[in-house]
């Protein structure tokens, strides 16, 4: 058996998956400047409904590649759809109020979140397996892989590039890197920041829902998805740092890596392998590793 | 403020008829004031930190610490004594607090807060995986004593400790506006309106939010062995963070300006839930959610505004967006 290519296998699958929904949580943070704690609610609110997706989709007996589409097509409007109703009916009420309120405004978005899942798809493990067989089995140099799990890595990968590549080279991403910049100067020039702010939201809510969507056939759904993930994508944000691209996929690539080799090397510290991690990151560069530090007002 | 200029001692008069009060009060809320003044103690120290303009989102950190270190002390010497054992809860999480603080010092904003945050889930990660320690399931403990008493009748053993809860959370209280008048009190407010003039000053502003770090830990380790003896036992749950996401909005709650809105809120809160988890068992967190937000939209600035006026009002930053809102409103 071949170990450190199994670790650095199983590190980049999970990365994958992190890095979709640590995606949404970097690019609101960048936007709105609000660390949104429901946003492992919308991971699991994610998974749900592809979960139904692909329950509804198998019980037509549809080939899985129909379930495949139908799960993410239904998250993506669902997902657009709430976070759009979030960000224009709730946040911004907000808006103006202190850093840590709107945190706050967040927890308690989740705090309902959690019963409204429990409510709509009770508190049983759900499945969406179908899916999961759609790519077959794979063996790659002597280790056998859910072909599934491996079309992960480039699904985010294009994820990732897609975002990059919109934030970069077209002129609504070039827009909304102004407004990360400089909202103030945006607004002079005529940017209309409510709109980027609600369109952000949304799109973020929709990374993560994507991002559990995905997980959705690998996982068993139940009670207590959120709170891991949120701790997880907020540990990947904080390594990269807060409001980057680049850095989500490198801390992504970083947890995926550390809690894969801990799984393997050491079982006992894959829970806090993690955060020591993103301390030791926060001791050296408290802004992240892809953060240019910014001059302060005296 | 209304009542500056009595002297905050005076405080002791309202804290003793409160405990006296619960001798008439209902088996069943004593143990939710227990609760409510034991969590109001974690959320005055987050109070207290918040003075510097720092937020920290690790309090369980210093609550775990401070229940484990009691739960383990009781189990290996039969330290069963309430005092003794909210001094050595306090002891752990401040030892802890006094360690960690200079470390955390150096960060601000965010950064602390996610700092702190990711110190009490590794705190978490190690409970969850300490085998020793019950792992995930954490352990018992025995019933506390008082002065070499012990208490057979459950409704005593209650009385017993939302008494010593109420008082030392009441102190915590009349110590902490003591402090806020203090020269180091008001040096605080200072760095967290701009902590390089402080510097200038020749004061290190590091160090003052150390030693506020450090008691915020002592009263987060306090309140730890209040935990542990009202529901006596033990669990990692103590370090996770939707604990530490609690203290932090009983203070925001709360509101910052008044000691007494720290219990207040605490109180409101701890009612909401076990009224909530009364009458509707499967969507209480559901409606704490739409209650804090109700609070939050509606009381800007906490429970506390609703009686202490500050004549001195903050001047908030404006976001342009809402500026931007209100112009394409009109």
């Amino acid at each position: 058996m071949n170990f450190p290519l199994t670790i650095i296998l199983d590190g980049l699958i999970q990365a994958s998956w992190l890095f979709v929904v640590a995606l949404g949580l970097t690019l609101v943070f960048g936007v709105l400047k609000i660390l949104n704690v429901a946003h492992g609610s919308f991971y699991a609110l994610g998974a749900y409904i592809a979960a139904t997706a692909v329950t509804i989709v198998a019980a037509h007996g549809l080939p899985p590649v129909a379930g495949f589409v139908a799960m993410l097509l239904s998250v993506a409007l669902v997902a657009s759809a709430i976070g759009l109703l979030l960000e224009r009916g709730l946040l911004k009420m907000f808006y103006g109020r202190d850093e840590v309120v709107l945190l706050l405004v967040t927890y308690a978005v989740f705090l309902i979140l959690e019963d409204v899942t429990k409510l709509v798809w009770g508190v049983n493990p759900i499945y969406a397996t179908q899916p999961y067989e759609l790519f077959g089995n794979v063996e790659f140099a002597g280790l056998y892989y859910v072909g599934y799990d491996l079309a992960l890595i480039p699904i985010s990968a294009a994820i990732g590039f897609a975002v990059w590549l919109g934030l970069n080279r077209t002129v609504i991403g070039k827009i909304v890197l102004a407004v990360i910049h400089n909202e103030e100067m945006s607004v002079s020039m005529g940017v209309r920041v409510n709109w980027v702010y609600a369109a952000a939201f949304a799109f973020g809510i929709l990374l993560a829902a994507l991002g559990g969507a995905l997980t959705a056939p690998k996982i068993s759904m139940q009670p207590g998805l959120s709170s891991d993930v949120i701790i997880l994508s907020f540990a990947i944000v904080v390594i990269g740092g807060l409001g980057s691209v680049e850095g989500a996929a490198v801390g992504a690539i970083l947890v995926g890596l550390a809690r894969a080799a801990s799984v393997h090397l050491m079982p006992q510290a894959e829970l806090f392998m993690i955060y020591v991690i993103m301390a030791a990151v926060l001791v050296f560069r408290p802004e992240g590793l892809f953060k240019r530090e910014t001059a302060r007002r005296i | 403020m209304r009542y500056a200029s009595l002297h905050p001692i005076i405080a002791i008069v309202p804290v003793i008829a409160a405990v006296t009060f619960g001798r008439v009060l209902p088996a069943w809320t004593l143990s939710l004031a227990t609760v409510a003044a034991s969590n109001a103690l974690v959320a005055l120290g987050i109070v207290i930190l918040a003075r510097t303009g720092n937020v920290s989102f690790g309090q369980g950190l210093f609550f775990a610490a401070g229940g484990y270190g009691v739960a383990l002390i009781a189990r290996a010497w039969g330290v069963t004594d309430a005092v003794v054992q909210v001094l050595l809860g306090a002891a752990c999480g401040g030892l802890l607090g006094v360690v960690v603080g200079p470390l955390i010092a150096r960060y601000s904003g965010i950064f602390f807060g996610m700092l702190t945050l990711a110190l009490s889930m590794v705190f978490y990660g190690v409970l969850v995986k300490t085998t020793v320690l019950g792992g995930s399931d954490g352990f018992n403990v025995g019933r506390p004593s008082l002065f070499g008493i012990t208490f057979a009748d459950a409704r005593e053993a209650d009385f017993v400790l939302y008494a010593l809860s109420v008082a030392t959370t009441g102190l915590a209280g009349i110590a902490a506006r003591i402090l806020f008048q203090s020269e180091f009190g008001l040096v605080s407010l200072a760095v967290r309106e701009n902590n390089l003039r402080v510097e200038y000053l020749g004061i290190s502003s590091r160090r003052v939010i150390a030693i506020n770090f450090a008691v915020a830990a002592m009263l987060a380790g306090a309140s730890g062995a209040f935990a542990l003896m009202a529901q006596r036992h033990i669990d990692p749950q103590f370090a996770y963070w939707t604990t530490s996401g609690e203290f932090v909005f009983v203070a925001v709650l709360a509101g910052y300006q008044s000691v007494v809105a720290v219990f207040v809120a605490s109180l409101v809160l701890e009612l909401v839930r076990s009224f909530s988890n009364l009458y509707m068992p499967n969507t209480w967190q559901l409606v704490l959610g739409v209650f804090l937000l109700a609070v939050i939209l509606l009381l800007p600035e906490g429970i506390g505004s609703l009686w202490s006026r500050k004549s001195r009002k903050k001047v908030a930053p404006v976001r342009v967006s809402e500026m931007a809102e209100k112009e394409a409103r009109s």
